[in-house]
């Protein structure tokens, strides 16, 4: 089955990135397609490669850009929602002039488009939050 | 992508407090401009959303309950609210916000977009949308 999955909540505050991680990994163990991942409201804080987490913790980010490394996830992190939370690549450090990215590898910043088009494409939306 | 879906947006908290409120606004907004088969459902603290008269000046925030009206201009006009939720909360449609839109296939006429359904209508209206975004 074609499946999305929206991410709602931000890393180790809330268990829903780290159920939708561990839903997105069961999925494709069992065969399914991710078409895509689209991270909204303080979900976009999955998608920075600043956290440092103490050695014995779960890391969540790198947890994402590993598995998008290796089934070629399309990690998508709303703009508008990354802008009010400081979530920044290249093109939006120079949009924005601000003095530095800091998004995760595997994650690009796109539009609520693509969360739209994600549900127009794919078979379920899976959506993890409050 | 001429496929057309039901897309059914769920709004369950108040309009303050959290962002998804207003975030959730954002989606519908942008996912206006789909044209799919476009349904808000307002729910539980949801229906605080669109309350007569709010005031954000003691928060210091947007107070963005004017966009509420504007979404019959996208073509959003069929949205729910949940009457058991109302009346939990002591409100009545009278409390709400009106929202309109015009019927381009009945000359343009002014008609209302809201419709309170009991749960169970709701229920329904989730088991046939395909693709449900909660809020």
């Amino acid at each position: 089955m074609k499946l999305s999955i929206q991410v709602n909540e931000g890393p180790y505050n809330h268990e829903a990135s780290v159920t939708a991680l561990n839903y997105t990994k069961a999925a494709l163990e069992a065969g399914h397609e991710i078409f895509r991942v689209f991270f909204y409201h303080d979900g976009v804080n999955n998608g920075t490669r600043y956290t440092t987490p103490p050695q014995d913790d779960m890391h969540i980010a790198n947890s994402w850009s590993e598995l998008a490394d290796k089934h070629g996830l399309d990690l998508v992190v709303c703009v508008a929602a990354a802008q009010r939370r400081g979530i920044v690549d290249e093109g939006e450090q120079e949009r924005n002039g601000k003095d530095g990215n800091n998004i995760a590898p595997g994650f690009r910043i796109s539009g609520l488009g693509q969360l739209i088009e994600a549900g127009i494409q794919s078979e379920r939306l899976v959506v993890f939050g409050d | 992508m001429s496929e057309t879906k039901q897309f059914m947006y769920v709004n369950r908290k108040a309009p303050y407090g959290t962002i998804y409120a207003w975030e959730s606004l954002e989606v519908v907004l942008i996912g206006a401009a789909f044209e799919q088969d476009v349904r808000l459902a307002f729910v539980d603290d949801g229906v605080y959303q669109l309350c007569k008269g709010q005031d954000t000046t003691g928060l210091g925030i947007k107070n963005f309950s004017a966009t509420y009206k504007a979404l019959g201009d996208y073509d959003v006009n069929k949205i729910y609210i949940e009457k058991e939720s109302l009346d939990a909360r002591g409100l009545t449609l009278d409390d709400l916000m009106p929202l309109v839109y015009e019927d381009e296939n009945d000359d343009w006429a002014e008609k209302d977009s809201i419709k309170v359904v009991s749960s169970q209508e709701m229920a329904e209206l989730f088991e046939q949308s395909d693709v449900l975004f909660n809020f």
